[in-house]
């Protein structure tokens, strides 16, 4: 079905309902930064449990910050079946169930899981990379020699849900990112089934630029609006 | 002998002797740690495009108006200097992965004789993710290992063979410690130069990596 043009501006808790049991969800940000807190509170009121989370740090629980900041509430709180990420050491709580093995956890270089959504979002079936060649990370991987380089095969990422930040939206989802919010967003944002934005803001159609759109509307199902929490007003 | 040096003082010899190494102008991702006190100990005249793996190019020093929307990758505001830009997490790892970058500097747990370097995981211990380490190990032009020469409890790092998962295979180009500076020169780890408080002789007997000595080695202040 296509995406309606101009984009619907709806509540983080109807955001929420479109994750369920199963799902798998990308949720943009590195550390502090890009991620849509207001989008991830809802869903840790909502309680959809089960979902395959891929999100490249799981953020802070007892680590410099106690936390559990942003979708670290997903780890501390149960909510997941598997994680694919990249770096989960400000996460106690996540090291320590990749350590028991009691949840599913993929790590792979950051450059990697970039790659691998994009690629989702780009209709490739993968992409291959020499991070991680000849060290642990390479054993279960296929791997292929090309031109005398040996790379490793890492497949597409896609999911059912993304949820993104950016700074500002206009009516049709065009959006705008601010700092190193940037980060995973704009590469998530291509490679899900429903994409939702959360936004400081929605302008009127034509008060962006065009040439200054990063993300571009046709990729965006619904715009949802930042709430007031510390760290989704403050990032 | 070796000298005996103060935690603060062995990390700010090693990283000075990684800033004289590097060139006005070249785009250098840092690791956390000891990689992190370079920009601090560069000469005079040297100005270096720092990239952070989060977005950054041309990132200047901690802002201290708390702004979160601007960030390093270990999560600490910064500046973005004039001449800079913002790029999204896939485009700096195509700079990083792709050639782009002219000098990383990491720490280590481990580095070995064939250049290869451990620096993100101990297993069972430690395993916070590679996140970029193996990407900008792949990728930049040149890796300086910023590393201490043994650690907390006395055992040397620069070793035979890594024990320790490999953040990358063969990728090291250069060792500096706070004693010397070991270059990977077609395969063989060469020490080109030696702290003058340093003695030569004591610092092999106690380095497990076998280290060949260059012919021209340069003895000078750390």
């Amino acid at each position: 079905m296509a995406k309606p043009f101009i984009k619907p501006v709806i509540t983080a808790a109807e955001a929420a309902g479109f994750v369920s049991e199963g799902s798998s969800l990308m949720v943009g940000g590195f550390n502090f930064g890009g991620a849509p807190y207001t989008l991830i509170e809802a869903l840790c009121e909502n309680g959809a449990h089960g979902i395959d989370l891929i999100c490249v740090d799981t953020s802070y629980y007892n680590t410099r910050v106690k936390g559990p900041v942003g979708v670290a509430r997903l780890v501390t709180e149960g909510r997941l079946r598997s994680v694919i990420a990249s770096h989960i050491g400000l996460n106690r709580k996540t090291q320590e169930l990749y350590t028991s093995g009691e949840l599913m956890i993929e790590l792979i270089p950051m450059g990697t899981f970039a790659e691998r959504i994009r690629a989702g979002g780009a209709g490739l079936g993968g992409i291959l990379s020499p991070a991680g060649i000849d060290t642990i990370y390479e054993e279960g991987r296929e791997t292929i020699e090309l031109n005398g380089k040996r790379y490793i095969i890492e497949p597409a990422i896609t999911a059912d849900v993304a949820f993104i930040r950016a700074y500002k939206a206009d009516a049709a989802g065009n959006l705008i990112y601010c700092g190193t919010n940037r980060n995973f967003n704009p590469t998530m944002a291509t490679a899900a089934n429903i994409v939702v934005a959360e936004v400081d803001e929605v302008l009127p159609i034509g008060a962006i630029d065009p040439e200054n759109v990063v993300t571009p509307g046709i990729f965006i199902d619904a715009l949802v609006i930042r709430g007031e929490s510390e760290y989704a007003s403050r990032t | 002998m070796l000298p005996e040096l103060s935690e603060e003082e062995a990390k700010i010899r090693i990283a000075k002797k990684i800033a004289s190494n590097l060139n006005d102008g070249d785009l250098v991702n840092l690791g956390i740690g000891i990689p992190q006190l370079v920009p601090r100990c560069l000469p005079e005249g040297v100005r270096l495009i720092l990239q952070t793996e989060n977005g950054v190019i041309n990132a200047g020093p901690t802002e201290e108006e708390y702004d979160l929307r601007i960030i390093d990758a270990g999560g600490t505001p910064v500046r973005v200097l004039p001449g800079g830009a913002l790029i999204s997490s896939e485009l700096s790892f195509a700079v990083m992965r792709g050639g782009h970058v002219d000098a990383t500097v990491l720490g280590a747990l481990q580095v070995d004789e064939e250049g290869n370097l451990a620096n993100w995981m101990i297993p069972q211990v430690s395993v916070p993710g590679m996140g970029g380490a193996m990407d900008i190990a792949v990728g930049a032009k040149k890796v300086y290992v910023a590393t201490r020469h043994f650690d907390k409890n006395g055992k040397c790092k620069l070793v035979r063979k890594c024990t320790l998962p490999l953040t990358g295979y063969g990728v090291t180009d250069v060792i500096v410690t706070e004693y010397c500076v070991i270059r990977s020169i077609y395969g063989r780890m060469v020490m080109t130069e030696l702290a003058d408080d340093t003695g030569l002789q004591e610092l092999l007997d106690r380095t497990e990596m076998n280290i060949y000595v260059s012919s021209q080695l340069v003895r000078e202040r750390f």
